[in-house]
């Protein structure tokens, strides 16, 4: 009866949200007295979760799975959870995990709890606090299945290590059809995504035309962010949708935001409320998202950006 | 093809959220309820297939009496019928599994719904329904195209797009991209005077467990106000986020 936590890669390598989801998962098999066992899909040296506490792996190496499939990936892990006759499975709240949930909790006929931001307060009944209401409020959900689905909210929770070392084990699931087949993949590869970012700088329409975003780019380059935008900039198709956060676009939940020269428009807001810090640059000191950021410049981003990327960059260079 | 089109009613986006009864219930007072944006994608994409394939729309929701405006404005939008599960909406997986009924006893080929809605935000329904009728999903679809019993559909994925392909029945989870906002319809007078005569039939639930219960609502401590600091001396931002917010 073990907690068993699905650690994502990508390209053989975890994700940050699996050592995290690793740490939850720890605390959660310490909270029931038990023992932690991981599921990895095609990663190439699984002995860094042990630091996380990790019990014991279970490594799927298998070439269906090569590509993200959400029926081939659910099936596979509610194959180990079956195995480990675990009670409790801890995933992300990645795109791919959301993906994944809701088939894996048909599965094993379990509550699925997503966008859980702390450990469970109680484990009898099972107890965890979620964000809801596109993060206007938090809810406190009682899981009531025997098995139970926990989805932690990226950088929420965090790393906490521990001296450990995991014991292997190959794990083969019996898959069938997958029933989606990807054509085609259209990333950019060498850029840091908003789901993995620590930081996010987006800009706004303050920032006139997309010819401007190189200032944009080169302050997140500096900070080793991702870029983002608001909606009425990738209305515009001035970046591409998969930039646009807000509450029809990506949610963002990481531990700071740059908002520059965005106004900050409720929906803005509540996709990026979950972000730890939040900084706002923007010329117009009435514009809403001064009411919900931390730090604030009142100023023309024009001015104060290239600035900024010099001040970071001094500042980078002393540490 | 007959198309199922899932429809949330959810509050609208600038209302306040309160709770009342000790923070246990959503406190609907003076609260406007609309279409879930992302549904709306959906139902917008329905009609599209409506009028260029001929396609059959349904709308169905699981809900209460104070549901219906949602699911007639749905109608005026130009979806044929509408179905109304009588029961209010618990968690995610017996929404879900009222919805599969509804999908098994009507003979669809595609389900599209919003892969989530902005009350709850549990993002659960659409695979969970996917699960239960053994039908194949796509998630953060953002373009559909059906020929025959083929689809083809793009989903967002983190810092790019997937084009993948697959086969009918299928669910699948929408979002902005799916159409354009710019394409997303308001019903007019001849379309609000149409959906009064549009069937909406409602149906009494199947029995179908809650596996989560909302115990108690919290809202956010409230903020602090912003600290500014002077554009002319940035050293102090860049100070303030390493020191006193560790971020840097």
């Amino acid at each position: 009866m073990s907690v068993l936590v699905y650690t994502e890669s990508e390209q053989g390598a975890f994700k940050k949200v699996a050592l995290e989801v690793a740490s939850y998962a720890k605390t959660v098999a310490d909270q029931l007295g038990t023992t932690v066992t991981a599921v990895t899909i095609n990663v190439d040296n699984a002995s860094e979760l042990g630091n996380y506490g990790v019990d014991k792996v279970l490594n799927i190496s298998n070439d269906q799975l090569q590509s993200f499939n959400a029926n081939g990936y659910a099936e596979a892990i509610k194959q180990a959870a079956e195995k480990e006759a675990a009670k409790v499975v801890v995933i992300s709240s990645s795109a791919d995990s959301k993906y994944l949930a809701p088939l894996l909790a048909v599965g094993l006929n379990a509550g699925y709890a997503s966008n859980v931001i702390e450990a469970p307060s109680s484990t009898s009944p099972f107890t965890v606090k979620r964000t809801a209401f596109t993060n206007k409020a938090f809810e406190i959900s009682q899981i009531n299945t025997d098995v139970k689905i926990i989805g932690v909210s990226n950088n929420s929770f965090g790393l906490v290590e521990n001296t450990g070392s995991a014991s292997a084990e190959d794990f083969s699931p019996s898959l069938s059809d997958l029933g989606v087949q990807v054509e085609s993949v259209d990333k950019a590869t060498d850029k840091v995504t908003i789901a993995d970012a620590d930081v996010v700088v987006s800009g706004g329409r303050g920032l006139k035309g997309p010819e401007n975003w190189g200032m944009i780019e080169e302050l997140a380059d500096v900070l080793g962010a991702a870029t983002a935008c608001s909606k009425p900039v990738s209305d515009l198709g001035w970046r591409p949708h998969s930039e646009h956060v807000g509450q029809t676009g990506k949610p963002v939940a990481s531990n700071l935001y740059i908002a520059i020269g965005i106004s900050g428009a409720i929906q803005h807001l509540a996709g990026v409320n979950a972000s730890k810090v939040k900084v706002v640059i923007n010329t117009d000191e009435e514009a809403p998202f001064f009411k919900a950021a931390d730090y604030g410049v009142v100023g023309d981003a024009f001015d104060v950006v290239p600035q900024l990327i010099e001040k970071i960059k001094a500042f980078k260079a002393q540490q | 093809m007959k198309i199922l089109v899932c429809i949330s009613h959810v509050p609208d986006t600038t209302s306040k959220i309160n709770f009342s009864e000790g923070d246990t219930k959503f406190d609907t007072n003076g609260v406007q309820f609309v279409i879930n944006p992302n549904d709306e994608f959906g139902l917008t994409r329905a009609m599209w297939f409506k009028e260029k394939q001929g396609a059959e729309v349904t709308v169905v929701n699981v809900g209460g009496p104070e549901t219906e405006p949602t699911l007639r404005k749905a109608l005026a939008i130009g979806a044929d019928a509408a179905i109304r599960v009588n029961t209010a909406a618990s968690d995610g997986f017996s929404v879900a599994k009222q919805l599969a009924n509804v999908f098994k006893d009507g003979g669809y080929d595609l389900v599209i719904a919003g892969r989530e809605s902005i009350d709850y935000n549990g993002g659960m329904v659409p695979g969970m329904i996917a699960g239960l009728i053994n039908a194949n999903f796509v998630n953060n679809c953002i373009n559909l195209e059906v020929d025959g019993t083929s689809a083809k559909a793009v989903r967002e994925i983190d810092g790019g797009k997937e084009t993948v392909s697959t086969t009918l029945p299928l669910v699948i989870g929408g979002q902005k991209g799916l159409v354009e906002e710019s394409d997303l319809r308001i019903p007019n007078m001849r379309g609000i005077m149409m959906a009064r005569k549009k069937p909406l039939s409602v149906i009494e639930p199947i029995e179908a467990s809650a596996e989560t219960t909302s115990v108690k609502f919290e809202k956010p401590a409230p903020k602090g106000a912003v600290k500014l600091v002077s554009a002319d001396n940035l050293d102090e931002l860049v100070d303030l986020l390493h020191n006193e917010a560790k971020v840097i």
